[in-house]
């Protein structure tokens, strides 16, 4: 099967590359969006992009509930779905780290250590192995980067606030490639929103007082949008955004970086 | 403190009702873990430091029964008497019976966390001793009634008005005053009283060096100096871990503590106590309370390099908006919930749920302890030993036959974005905790799977039949 749409980018050297798109449930369920966008940004840049149609989540909810043992159903069909992909691409780093340290397969361990391997978060994905150097996307406006705490301090996205060490930011890196827009600097660049999964509900006090003190930062500094490479992140922030009848919108990273906005 | 049964997150409940305090209480906390951030970035070596730190802790913790033995011989030969403790109890009738044998009902004691996970205040005061905590902090909570709520700052969570109120009803301190320095003067002249008059001190240990016999406690108020200076007898209390195998490597540690817990370079007072004063009497006890439990448990082991620095509570943006009384455990935050399921899994099986994972406390720990992955690994074990709510046994299997069903979860989805756009009054209201706080996703017309069915693979279709 294939489909590659080259209109806007000359090929990079994709030719024998074929890309399965991970699309996690509630992304699939509820911002189907950062999906599309997810899907039609790969095409751009020459990526041959599968989405094969019997995938369901990471299992992540359980796993990090203490119920790791009931995922095996969820890897086995994670590897049924995925093995014979080249790479594994999905747009949230949470999911995407859950499968590289958690996927196991019953019988067949080395090929959940392929399948382990070969997952990639997007950003990752377009900065360390596409190595995209230039976008034709275009967003004018005042954008707060989230820092999701998987994609950062998990498959290390970002560097990290705590650690003596030389700064960079994959997804920085890529919106700077858009033209007009413009990130806002935080009072805390890395901290927590609050999501974590069934903490969201679990420790709902906390919880939301940590999304509410992460959108203030945003809004104080001026973003019009909040974006992020894991949309259960903005998902929480937008909940609260929404609840403060706040006109700033969450959008995941992948529809800004697939955005042909012009003022 | 009696915190009865509550949880975690009732507990944060509660803290969260007064939201401007929870505000305060967020910055104070955010204020030490940016003056750790200035102090770290200053030491270039820094990350090395701590991988030194981290190897030596290996090192300490892989040949433990050799430097403790090795340590017990140099003490003693020092002078020092040694006693060992399997736990708590053990640990609280050693000191009893110490003071027993000196007579004394009155004692000084400087911070000490070992003492704390002890209980070795209530034990003391049932046995009718008069124990007076000489960290400032430490004496405010005492004064309180309550537990400290942070291992480096123990009177966090208190406003200086409250410690004014506090200092007026039990040192005569003017109502109404809570200027600090006025306040911390007036803690001066009642802790002297008792420094000059107290025949006994006790104090914590935060080194141990094997080759030499000595021992090193950290203060920044000299507390601990004043206290085992001025006693006859000086006990000092350890939990076994707290032992580094040579002097030379006290280096490494003393330049990660201080800045780790609080920004500073250095702690005020590192003193060495080696031997006693002649006609003073020294003991250390060393005790094991779970450690050696946790030492054999290869998942957990490393959390014993802990030098309770108290960075990882700093950075918690849990424990800066929970407090930390509602771990309701000696240690609070995010190295406490992974100590504390040792002691005890059921009384603590919320403790390891009580974060989101964001690792944070990971990246700040001066010993390099996989902190955030504990608490994940904890999880799964206190789900495995039954400590599990059965109502959440129940969801989370519904949740894998749901995710490992394809067809099934394509239905599920329906159905319940259906609910979300037609009746949103289902889970639009009081009983969903989501909705409390949060509005709900907008829920789209079309999954990304429907929508992927609808229009790209009909066009593949459609292009591979052009070919």
């Amino acid at each position: 099967m294939r489909y590659t749409n080259l209109l806007y980018l000359p090929p990079l050297n994709n030719d024998y590359m074929t890309v399965g798109l991970f699309i996690p449930c509630y992304i699939d369920q509820f911002y189907p969006n950062a999906a599309i966008a997810t899907l039609n940004l790969l095409k751009k840049l020459g990526v041959d992009v599968v989405y094969p149609t019997r995938q369901t989540c990471c299992g992540q909810p359980m796993a990090n509930s203490g119920f790791e043992h009931l995922t095996q159903g969820c890897n086995d069909l994670f590897i049924d779905n995925f093995s014979q992909f080249d790479y594994i691409v999905s747009p949230s780093g949470s999911c995407v780290l859950h499968i590289k340290d958690h996927l196991h397969a019953e019988n067949n361990e080395e090929k959940a250590t392929e399948v382990r391997k070969k997952v990639y978060e997007l950003t990752e994905f377009l900065t360390d192995v596409l190595k995209v150097e230039q976008l034709t996307a275009s967003f004018p406006h005042k954008v707060g980067v989230h820092q999701s705490c998987h994609g950062q301090r998990g498959l290390m996205l970002a560097q990290m606030t705590e650690l003596v060490a030389a700064p960079y930011s994959k997804p920085m890196h890529l919106l700077n490639m858009v033209a007009g827009l413009e990130i806002v600097t935080l009072n805390r660049p890395d901290e927590c929103c609050g999501f974590g999964g069934t903490f969201c509900v679990a420790e709902e006090a906390v919880s939301v007082k940590m999304g509410k003190d992460r959108v203030s930062d945003h809004l104080h500094n001026g973003a019009e949008f909040i974006t992020a490479a894991d949309m259960s992140c903005l998902m929480h922030m937008e909940g609260i955004l929404r609840r403060q009848k706040s006109n700033v919108k969450v959008m995941h990273i992948a529809e800004i970086l697939n955005a042909q906005e012009f003022n | 403190m009696n915190t009865g049964t509550k949880d975690h997150a009732q507990l944060s409940d509660a803290f969260n009702a007064d939201e401007a305090r929870v505000n305060w209480h967020d910055e104070t906390l955010w204020f030490v873990r940016a003056k750790r951030d200035k102090a770290a970035h200053n030491i270039p070596e820094w990350e090395a430091l701590r991988e030194n730190a981290s190897q030596i802790k290996d090192n300490v913790l892989s040949n433990l029964h050799d430097y403790l033995v090795a340590f017990e011989a140099n003490a003693q030969a020092n002078g020092i008497k040694v006693h060992w403790a399997a736990n708590g109890a053990e640990h609280n009738q050693i000191v009893y019976s110490i003071l027993q044998e000196q007579g004394v009902d009155r004692i000084v004691k400087s911070k000490s966390m070992l003492t704390e996970e002890c209980h070795l205040n209530e034990y003391l005061e049932e046995k009718g001793i008069d124990v007076v905590d000489t960290d400032l902090g430490e004496r405010i909570v005492q004064l309180a009634k309550e537990p400290p709520s942070h291992i480096v700052l123990p009177c966090i969570h208190k406003k200086k008005e409250e410690i004014g109120e506090l200092f007026h009803e039990h040192l005569g301190t003017p109502e109404g005053m809570s200027d600090p320095v006025f306040l911390t003067a007036a803690a001066r002249v009642h802790l002297r009283e008792k420094f000059i008059t107290r025949k006994a001190a006790i104090t914590g240990v935060n080194f141990a060096v094997a080759e030499t016999g000595e021992f090193v406690v950290c203060t920044n108020e000299g507390n601990a100096d004043m206290g085992a200076h001025l006693a006859d007898v000086h006990i000092a209390c350890m939990g076994i871990e707290k032992i580094v195998p040579e002097r030379s490597q006290l280096s490494v540690f003393l330049r990660l503590l201080a800045r780790s817990a609080t920004g500073q370079p250095i702690t005020t007072y590192s003193s060495h106590f080696k031997k006693p004063r002649p006609g003073q009497a020294m003991h250390i006890i060393l005790v094991d309370n779970g450690r050696t439990t946790q030492l054999g448990r290869p998942d957990f082991r490393n959390s014993l390099k802990c030098i309770r620095c108290g960075a990882c509570m700093n950075t918690c943006p849990v424990y800066r908006r929970s407090g930390g009384h509602s771990y309701h455990t000696a240690i609070a935050g995010p190295i406490g919930s992974i100590l504390a399921p040792n002691l005890d899994m059921k009384q603590y099986a919320d403790l390891p749920f009580a974060s989101t994972l964001c690792g944070s406390c990971t990246n700040v720990c001066p010993v390099k302890i996989n902190i955030h992955e504990q608490l994940y690994k904890w999880r799964q074990v206190i789900v495995k030993e039954g400590y599990a709510d059965p109502k959440k046994t129940v969801a989370m299997k519904a949740m894998d036959f749901t995710l490992s069903n394809p067809s099934v979860y394509k239905t599920a989805g329906k159905a319940g974005r259906f609910v979300l756009k037609h009746l949103p009054f289902v889970v639009s209201n009081k009983l969903n905790l989501w909705y409390k706080q949060r509005d709900m996703p907008q829920p789209p017309t079309q999954s990304f799977g429907e929508w992927y069915q609808q229009n790209e693979l009909k066009n593949i279709k459609k292009h591979n039949n052009d070919q």
